[in-house]
């Protein structure tokens, strides 16, 4: 689904993301971990667009996506989440996910002022899809409440279900479960899982190996900017070079 | 009900500003009342780029400058008829708008404040320097009132503070259709997080740009309603001046709303009328008042009491599920 061709991006002289190649396959878990400063997140917003590669070639569904603007990958069908959920705290939840649909409509602003059918209808699709994304994530009772009383954990899944009403194929999540507790990661991981038994793709970033361990179809390891090794939970667990670099003999194969 | 309560209040506020003229005993509290209306119709353009797009824009005051001398150069040197003046007007300060706002649009934050205070003070020595055009500090003088439309005239003040309501009106009904709408809520986004309304796949660019067309278009109508009621320019309405006066009524009615620039020209129009009495002391008083406000109603007026509201609404619908 997504194909990494030797992707490397300099910043002023420094290797963020050094020659990685890589494929995530459609209908997986695929996650990527490293020690902090490895380059996961520049990794992310470069098959995003928010970031243009120094060099090498991504491809989704086998089209040529390396460069193109954050906007154009997402409607494309890549969505992604960010470490920190930038919400607008003064709204709903509701009001906070309608939005998400907006890139799949086309009113613009004689629509507005003629208050169209297209507008009106595009207005109520972007209202359900937001709702509908609501309810996978399970939040589907809070969505009146303010997004700045809910908790990390309700944000969280808000983010995910904002990247959601895109329609998207494949999912970018920056830490998915950065900031809760044990229990709810437990919770955001069959949300996860639940995702791809929906279809969708997911590729994540994240520290708690507990979670990639048993979450992951597929783990990609990165160390200064560079690809130390791929696969299997089960065969990263036995790298020794990943051992050495990021995991600590705590998670080593006994 | 909700929704009916909120067309209530729109309803009463403008029964208020039909009955005004009744309760004003002279024509020059009317001309005070025009003339915060065409503030009131400037501050609901800045309201739309600075306060649901998030990009806070300095030259505001200029371009209702350039929607003004749009329409005094064009009636007075060239004999225009006011309403085709009018509308070039708008034409002028939306081609104007979208070339400013491509280029400044591609800064961000302070940065995008600061390009556009320059734009701004470009903008106010071209019309002060530019003689020929202009009329330089000499200013125009001697522009036409508005030309009559079938049997109405607008010569007297009372006939242009209705002209100028009826503008006030459509403007902030077609501002509530755009807030209202999906394209308000892209504005929203960008103003949100620009990153995230990008990765939710909101052309930034072109959201931004036309936002900020649509907000300088509401200061040059503002302008052009100004030449036609004050009927003498200056190049000082193209200062500075004029933009923070813009942000003030804004921030004290409250950023991002819809009623927010109408309520803060209102009163800061009011207060500044109130004050007069007191002469340069006035300041004394206004000064600490404006700080206060803006320490204890950081979302101004209308901000404050929307968000106690939407916080009440919410709590009172969690308690039948709890």
């Amino acid at each position: 689904m997504l194909e990494i061709i030797d992707l490397t991006k300099l910043f002023f002289g420094l290797t963020a993301v050094d020659h990685v190649s890589t494929r995530f396959e459609r209908g997986q878990v695929s996650a990527i971990i490293g020690p902090n400063g490895a380059g996961k997140t520049t990794f992310f917003n470069l098959i995003a667009g928010t970031h243009r590669p120094s060099s090498g070639k991504i491809l989704f569904n086998g089209q040529d996506v390396t460069g193109l603007r954050p906007d154009h990958v997402a409607r494309l069908g890549i969505a992604r989440t960010f470490q920190t959920t930038h919400l607008f705290d003064n709204a709903t939840i509701i009001d906070n996910l309608i939005v998400g649909h907006r890139l799949r409509t086309h009113s613009g602003l004689w629509d507005v002022l003629v208050n169209s059918k297209r507008l009106q209808q595009e207005e109520k699709v972007c209202r359900e899809k937001a709702m509908d994304a609501l309810d996978f994530v399970g939040l589907a009772n809070i969505s009146h409440r303010m997004a700045g009383d809910i908790t990390q954990e309700e944000r969280k899944r808000v983010a995910l279900a904002l990247a959601l009403a895109t329609d998207p194929e494949l999912l970018l999540l920056d830490e998915p479960a950065g900031g809760v507790n044990p229990d709810e990661t437990v919770g955001l991981a069959t949300l996860i899982r639940k995702l791809v038994d929906h279809g969708k793709t997911v590729c994540l970033i994240e520290h708690k190996m507990d979670m990639i361990m048993r979450l992951a179809d597929k783990i990609v390891v990165l160390n200064n900017g560079g690809k130390i090794a791929e696969g299997t939970p089960a065969e990263i667990r036995r790298d020794p070079q990943v051992i050495d670099a990021y995991l600590g003999v705590d998670h080593a194969a006994i | 009900m909700k929704r009916l309560r909120g067309k209530t209040g729109w309803i009463l506020l403008a029964l208020a500003a039909l009955l005004f003229p009744l309760f004003a005993h002279n024509n020059y509290l009317i001309s005070v009342a025009t003339q915060g209306f065409i503030m009131a119709l400037a501050a609901i353009g800045l309201n739309l780029i600075t306060g649901y797009t998030g990009q806070f824009n300095l030259a505001h005051g200029a371009f209702m400058a350039v929607g003004a001398y749009t329409v005094g150069i064009l009636t007075v040197d060239y004999q225009v008829p006011f309403w085709i003046a009018f509308a070039l007007a708008g034409v002028v300060t939306a081609i104007l708008g979208f070339f400013i706002g491509l280029l400044s649009l591609r800064l961000k934050g302070h940065y995008f404040s600061i390009f556009t205070l320059c734009v701004s003070y470009i903008m106010f020595l071209l019309i002060e320097k530019w003689e020929s055009l202009t009329h330089g500090t000499v200013g125009i003088m001697g522009i036409p009132v508005p030309a009559g439309v079938g049997p109405v005239q607008f010569g007297t003040p009372l006939s242009q503070y209705y002209l100028v309501l009826a503008f006030l009106a459509l403007g902030v009904w077609i501002m509530s259709r755009i807030v209202n709408s999906l394209l308000g809520r892209s504005f929203m986004a960008v103003r949100n997080s620009d990153e995230l309304a990008e990765a939710l796949g909101i052309d930034l660019m072109r959201t931004k740009t036309l936002s900020f067309v649509l907000s300088v278009v509401y200061a040059g109508f503002a302008g052009a309603l100004y030449a036609g009621q004050v009927r003498f320019l200056g190049p000082d309405l193209a200062s500075e001046v004029v933009t923070f006066d813009l942000v003030m009524f804004v921030l004290v009615g409250g950023i991002g709303t819809l009623l927010g620039p109408l309520v803060g020209t209102g009163l800061v129009t009011w207060m500044t009328q109130g004050l007069q009495f007191l002469q340069d002391y006035r300041m004394v008083v206004f000064g600490p008042v404006l700080i206060a406000l803006i320490i204890f109603l950081p979302d101004g007026i209308v901000g404050t009491w929307l968000n106690r509201r939407a916080r009440r609404a919410d709590t009172t619908r969690g308690k039948p599920n709890a």
